[in-house]
């Protein structure tokens, strides 16, 4: 059996074990579920940037948190159709991220990376402060969920966590298979050739900053995508999902679970959320813990759960 | 495509890396640039290909002035060139090196879906054999050899499809042997790729080069034929004389 087989079967076997999560788990496990599937598309977005365009965002939160708000604004006026709310986050995001790439990525490495972070703090000062859009620091409440149109027929809507589970379940996997025709296509193989060697890619005629700003709004969108998710999960958005501990929180997941691989952050996200959840119940300073183990992985493992699967 | 370079002064703080440097090639030329370390040739090929602006002077590619366009504009009007210490993407299969010169030849950069590309293998696996690397095509390019790595320099500013190149140093480091295949390969490039070599290794530029230029600090000290430039004195004292 060849790897790629194995691991299409070991990608199908966990999808029906967690679509299948809503008939046995206990209800908080599927709260949890939820949250962390939302979590792995904002960490699928981040590994398109790091892993496979080798752009370390440090302010990814800054669409993340844009995508809630623009979501969370539009559901509060009164609009219930699930398409629409999930595309408004990213399509907001990417518009955000189009004049925020084009000035941060004329920079490159920790430069990149503190322009990213700054202009996220710029975006959640934003969110706190524009009071009259945002409401600031109590940020949109009692942001409702969409219809799914037809399920009410069937006898269920979105306002259960089963059936947002698994809309959640079903947006996680359309990015996943999107990302992975993504990276394997020319577009994909050009931004692994910038990725690698910027200064070969110019002389050999790619436009390559057209490139890294086009990855940088796509990676921008998919994590709105998320963010629209997050806003109706949590039925708010407030400035916090755009502080940079989110953007840090999010690089830990990318980095624990093994960048450039896809699965990996979405393995990063599961183990991240669980460690906060049972870290934080016996820590009061579960952060530290979190940060040991991203120090340890960094070092030891730099190729994250994914390098331990494909060493063993 | 023909290279004109006007009166091209590089300056880096107060030392003048170029001063006033002029070079016609004509297209379809052989142009071997030569002149002892630190005369300026990389810059100038850095100039050329718009990785350095040069503080004066003017750089046209095939009649088209390119002084102010980015290196990735001169390389779609034709340009293309070879690095003095390989310039490959280490983490990427050869044959992937290869895909994305052709990719760029082809400006199928832009296509967002997989879809197996039978014409893009086939020329892969023909550059693949040409420069000897078929043996190599799944490897990384990081982990080959001296001698290979410097082949698929050349194959893969080849395989952007130039019609004029500027290969700096491409004998460095290489075997006797290496040497002579590398000389065959250029010498059976199309007489329409305009050729521009930067080379120490004399043997190399006498085979290659229908004319030659001396740069010397900075400064082009002469330009011609190769018997021309051997019988010049001040070439003989700057540069042969020390050989």
């Amino acid at each position: 059996m060849t790897v790629g087989r194995g691991r299409t079967l070991l990608l199908l076997a966990l999808l029906v074990a967690l679509a299948s999560l809503p008939l046995w788990a206990p209800r908080f496990w599927i709260y949890i579920g939820t949250q962390a599937l939302i979590f792995a598309i904002f960490a699928m977005s981040l590994d398109l940037l790091l892993g496979y365009a080798g752009l370390a965002s440090f302010g990814h939160a800054a669409f993340y948190g844009v995508g809630a708000y623009a979501c969370g604004l539009l559901a509060l006026r009164h609009v219930d159709a699930l398409i629409p709310l999930l595309l408004i986050g990213a399509l907001a995001s990417a518009a955000v991220a189009v004049p925020i790439g084009a000035l941060s990525l004329r920079a490159t490495g920790i430069y990149f990376l503190m322009l990213t972070l700054a202009f996220a703090q710029i975006l959640w000062g934003l969110a706190v402060n524009w009071t009259s859009l945002t409401r600031g620091t109590d940020g949109l409440i009692g942001v409702p969920r969409p219809a799914l149109p037809g399920a009410g027929a069937l006898g269920f809507t979105l306002n259960e966590r089963g059936p947002f589970f698994i809309l959640c379940l079903a947006v996680a996997v359309l990015v996943f298979l999107l990302l992975e025709a993504l990276t394997r296509s020319p577009f994909g193989r050009t931004l692994e050739g910038i990725r690698e060697n910027e200064r070969r890619m110019r002389a050999l005629g790619f436009p390559t900053f057209r490139y890294r700003l086009a990855v940088f709004v796509v990676g921008g969108a998919i994590a709105g995508l998320a963010g629209s998710l997050a806003a109706m999960s949590n039925g708010f958005a407030t400035p916090d999902l755009l502080y940079w501990t989110v953007s840090g929180l999010v690089l830990v997941a990318v980095v624990v679970g093994g960048s450039r691989s896809l699965v990996g952050p979405v393995l990063g996200a599961f183990l991240v959320l669980i460690a906060q959840l049972g870290l934080s119940t016996f820590v009061d300073r579960w952060e530290l813990v979190l940060g040991a183990l991203f120090i340890a992985f960094v070092l030891f493992l730099p190729r994250g759960l994914v390098g331990l699967v494909r060493r063993a | 495509m023909d290279l004109s370079i006007r009166g091209l002064t590089v300056r880096f703080g107060a030392v003048a890396a170029l001063s006033g440097v002029d070079l016609e090639v004509p297209a379809g030329g052989r142009r071997a640039l030569i002149g002892p370390n630190g005369a300026g040739k990389t810059t100038l090929f850095d100039v050329i290909a718009g990785e350095q602006r040069p503080a004066a002077g003017t750089v046209a590619l095939g009649g088209r002035d390119a002084t102010a366009l980015p290196p990735w504009q001169r390389a779609r009007l034709g340009l293309g060139r070879t690095f003095q210490r390989s310039t490959l993407f280490a983490q990427l299969t050869v044959a992937e090196n290869l895909a994305l010169a052709v990719r760029a030849r082809c400006r199928a950069g832009w296509r967002f879906w997989p879809v197996r590309d039978r014409e893009l293998e086939r020329e892969v696996a023909d550059r693949l054999e040409t420069a000897h690397l078929s043996g190599a095509a799944r490897r990384r390019a990081g982990s080959l050899g001296h001698g290979e790595q410097r082949r698929l320099e050349i194959e893969l500013a080849l395989a952007a499809g130039p019609t004029a190149l500027l290969l700096d140093e491409p004998m460095a480091g290489l075997s006797g042997a290496e040497r002579t295949s590398a000389v065959e390969r250029l010498r059976a490039l199309p007489r329409e790729v305009t050729l521009v070599i930067v080379e120490h290794d004399l043997d190399a530029v006498f085979a290659l080069a229908e004319r030659i230029s001396v740069l010397d600090h900075g400064v082009k000290i002469a330009d011609g034929t190769p018997a021309e430039v051997r019988a010049d004195p001040r070439v003989q004292e700057v540069y042969l004389g020390t050989a």
